[in-house]
């Protein structure tokens, strides 16, 4: 009898759980993807850009992710803990395998934190913390230096490596865990994470091939993808081309000159996340005396209708701003919104003596941002109503860049995404008084310093209590809105477009790393 | 002939020689390559660093040095994108743009040779009229415009209802000049062929066939007229010669005249024409490989530049350079051959 129930209960078992796996089987998929570029190396550590962090979202799995709203999901980690100020323990998850087949434990947290910290690209998110510890083979313990509210932004970064997989010495004799920027270290050759593909193919520049991993852990997702072929189409028209045509199914960043013809299209559908890069203009008070004066920089900023251009210029593809931080972000303050006013911009300059103008020179990049030359070209137009004559030039990214840092020219134009998702970043890098020891005002371009508010963020940094943390954040948003720290023009929203029946809408964010292991196909 | 080729080999020492003092002299404005490698917030000490490791604080001439000692001895620098020795790169890229070339090449050959004859044999003709006003037109179409009107036409297709689809003509026309699209507008395809090292081919299979058709096309399109033309101009000279009147005279039949006696006079020039534009056709393939994301070396090429892989950059220059001194030197042995009144190594006969 006993045996009967056994049998029977197990039956019943197998069904249900045939049952389960059922649509993951039944439906295999192949997911043509045409990005406008592909990860530059298989090296997550090498460099940190969109391309690699798409990447690691395919081959590995962070502690934790963003949702859509900006929350953590567990994801490697399944319980965090704030133990005292400086300590925060995490409970990972079990039964998780590498792609190599080692199983996934405490100690290849620990082992890819200390690799972190020596990555150059990764070295100065990571610097706050002091220490990584395995107290069992599923509890991470980590020590900052000091009290440190992000530290589960910082897990985000945090994709597991499989540790003995990349311990040893390849056949030159070179140690497997080294970073080696631009050099062909094992790293950037070969891989194993715990991510929802395994990489098969790889020919840089023409085509990458993944295929679902077959001992994924999350088999609760609904992800039906079982393969994807990743080809970069660099070249904006023809990666719309290739959608429209069927020649892929999923594509990144399309240009707003396309909008239109995508939504038209009945065979592919558009969706529009907004961003949170901002995009705006430095003055440079170094050279330009008059931008010393906050009734010029207020007067600039008055000057610029932000609105008009993200209507017209951008065609509704962007967020016009008032502040660095996007919607979402700790330090978002609803009530500094864009305030365009050419009458008092007029006025204001008159009042600083200045009613006749000046000229100065303005940079920008023309590859960079979504129409970057056409904006620069608008904003030095609407700065020649307050007599403010713009020579502008506009340049390629490659010789851009070199440009910028030399700090010659009287406003810069930048876009910047924060890191760290966190509004604090975008101050410590564009508005603090520049420091070259501590690093800060890396991309301070007019050596705009307010000590007020580089005090109150330098103090929220450190304030656990995350509500009077943004609350502080909020505060100086406001006193950066006052001074005119920077010229604020919008958040650049992002596009994807896909075939009907590929349901991109809830696998991608704001944050532009689309979750493609849980993304359901149904044709 | 030897004596030949060894000034030819000269020539390409020096051409290259030429190049990448060039190409090293502007490397500093081609950007900084260390921004495309880094993170935006690494500091500036970390930048230092691997600008030191790789060598850009050094020097021109040290610089150079370093380059021509190691160039000398076969090494072309490493890709910094591509994180591998620049020739292995090219090397890689090279057989997508040779087909790529090769299969434009043939069908310029194809078409050009026929309808050049024919619009100089009967210039009045209303098809020969046709010809020319076209290639008036293709002459001054620039490639990546014919690349999206092909793409536009034949792979994403186009609905036409300038007609009434309410009557029956109106629908038969609308249908007619509507297309489905279904030809691939990017890449080689999934289906390539292994033929040997890096040479994967397009040419065996049928898919593969129809991703180069496209590319192909666009690319023929910018030689095409200018061949059509070359040819008919050269015919019409020849056709007036004495000694096409003196086979006429002598009775021998017209198809003969034409595609024997005077076509081989006709080639003569447009061989030489051909191989430069061969080479010139290297570097069309720039703007074509771009529109297709045909993974070749001119798309590669415009990867270089926008990250600023000076190195392969250069290396690039440099390998073009030798393929316009082989393409010249190859040009110039042929014509030899068709034509041996001329003298090789160019000393008085």
């Amino acid at each position: 009898m006993t045996l009967k129930k056994t049998l029977l209960a197990s039956l019943i078992g197998a069904t249900i759980a045939g049952g389960a796996l059922l649509p993951l089987t039944a439906s295999a998929e192949t997911l043509r993807i045409g990005y406008s570029a592909d990860p530059e190396t298989l090296d997550i550590h090498e460099q940190l850009s969109g391309g690699m962090l798409r990447f690691s979202h395919l081959a590995f799995d962070p502690l934790v992710r963003w949702t859509k709203d900006f929350d953590f999901e567990p994801r490697l980690a399944t319980e965090w803990e704030q133990t005292d100020d400086t300590h925060i323990r995490m409970t990972l998850r079990e039964g998780v395998t590498f792609h190599s087949g080692n199983p996934f434990t405490a100690k290849d947290v620990v082992w890819t934190i200390e690799r972190l910290q020596e990555s150059p690209d990764y070295k100065a998110i990571f610097e706050p913390i002091a220490s990584a510890e395995a107290i069992d083979d599923y509890t991470v313990e980590i020590t900052t230096t000091e009290p440190y509210p992000l530290m589960l932004n910082l897990a985000t970064y945090i994709f597991p490596m499989d540790s003995e997989f990349y311990t040893g010495e390849t056949d030159s004799g070179n140690d497997k865990a080294e970073i080696v920027k631009a050099g062909n270290s094992f790293a950037s050759r070969n891989v194993s994470g715990t991510g929802p593909f395994r990489l098969t193919d790889r020919r840089q520049g023409v085509r990458v091939d993944f295929e679902r991993f077959e001992d994924y852990w999350d088999t609760e997702t609904e992800g039906n993808v079982s393969s994807i072929v990743l080809t970069p189409i660099s070249e904006n028209a023809s990666r719309v081309a290739a959608l429209l045509s069927g020649g892929v199914d999923f594509i990144d960043a399309v240009p707003p000159n396309d909008l239109e013809r995508i939504r038209e299209s009945g065979d592919v559908e558009l969706i529009e996340v907004p961003g949170t890069r901002i995009i705006g203009f430095q003055l440079n008070e170094e050279k330009v005396e008059a931008f010393q004066d906050v009734r010029v920089r207020q007067a600039v900023d008055l000057a610029i209708n932000q609105q008009g251009i993200a209507d017209r210029l951008m065609r509704g593809f962007a967020t016009p701003a008032g502040q660095f931080s996007p919607e979402g972000y700790s330090g978002h303050n609803p009530d500094l919104v864009p305030r365009y006013d050419l009458e008092r911009a007029q006025e204001l300059m008159a009042e600083a003596g200045y009613e006749d103008g000046f000229t100065v020179d303005m940079i920008a990049p023309n590859n960079r941002y979504v129409n970057d030359a056409q904006i620069a070209q608008a904003v030095a137009n609407m700065l020649s109503r307050i007599n403010i004559r713009v020579n502008l030039r506009t340049m390629p990214l490659a010789q851009y860049w070199p440009e910028y840092d030399t700090r010659q020219s009287d406003i810069a134009m930048l876009g910047w995404h924060s890191d760290t998702e966190d509004s604090a970043n975008f101050f410590q890098y564009l508005s603090f008084c520049i420091d070259d020891e501590t690093g800060a005002g890396q991309y301070n371009y007019g050596n705009y310093c307010n000590e007020e508010i580089d005090a109150l963020v330098t103090e929220a940094d450190s304030v656990t209590d995350l509500e009077r943390r943004n609350e502080m954040l909020r505060e100086a948003e406001a006193m950066l809105y006052e001074d005119v720290g920077f010229v604020m023009l919008h958040w650049q929203n992002l596009a994807y477009a896909a075939a009907n029946g590929v349901d991109i809408e809830p696998v991608v964010n704001a944050i532009d790393f689309p979750y493609l292991g849980d993304l359901v196909i149904s044709r | 002939m030897i004596a030949f080729l060894i000034k030819r080999l000269m020539h390409a020492v020096l051409v290259m020689f030429v190049i990448s003092v060039l190409a090293f002299a502007i490397q500093d404005n081609l950007g900084d390559p260390i921004q495309q490698m880094v993170g935006q917030s690494v500091p500036e000490s970390e930048r230092e660093a691997l600008r030191e490791r790789l060598g850009l604080n050094d020097s021109f001439l040290v610089q150079y040095g370093r380059f021509a000692k190691n160039a000398v001895q076969g090494d072309f620098g490493y890709s910094y994108f591509y994180r591998e020795p620049a020739l292995g790169v090219i090397a890689r890229h090279l057989p997508a743009t040779l087909e790529l070339v090769f299969a434009a090449t043939l069908i310029i050959v194809l078409l050009s040779v026929p309808i050049g004859v024919y619009s100089a044999i009967k210039p009045r003709a209303v098809l020969s009229r046709f010809f020319m006003g076209a290639s008036i037109i293709g002459i001054s179409i620039p490639v990546f415009l014919t690349a999206i009107v092909l793409i536009q036409i034949f792979s994403i297709g186009i609905t036409v209802t300038l007609f009434p689809e309410s009557t029956g003509w109106g629908a038969w026309l609308n249908g007619l000049l509507s297309t489905q699209g279904s030809m691939p507008s990017f890449g080689r395809g999934y289906d390539l062929v292994h033929v040997v090292g890096h040479w994967d081919t397009n040419m065996a299979s049928w898919d593969g066939l129809k991703h180069l058709v496209l590319p192909a096309i666009s690319l023929a399109s910018i030689m095409l007229p200018l061949f059509i033309r070359l040819i008919r101009a050269e015919m019409m000279e020849v056709l007036q010669s004495e000694y096409v009147k003196y086979a006429r005279a002598k009775g021998i039949s017209m198809r003969r005249v034409y595609f024997v006696h005077a076509l081989k006079n006709t080639m003569l020039p447009v061989i030489t024409v051909g191989g430069v534009q061969i080479g010139t056709m290297v570097a069309y393939t720039i703007l074509t490989e771009t529109v297709f994301q045909w993974p070749g070396m001119g798309l590669m090429f415009l990867d270089a530049i926008n990250r600023a892989d000076i190195p392969l950059i250069v290396a690039y220059l440099m390998i073009v350079g030798v393929i316009f001194v082989v393409t010249n030197t190859i040009v110039d042995l042929v014509y030899g051959f068709v034509n041996p009144t001329v003298k090789l190594t160019g000393k008085p006969a």
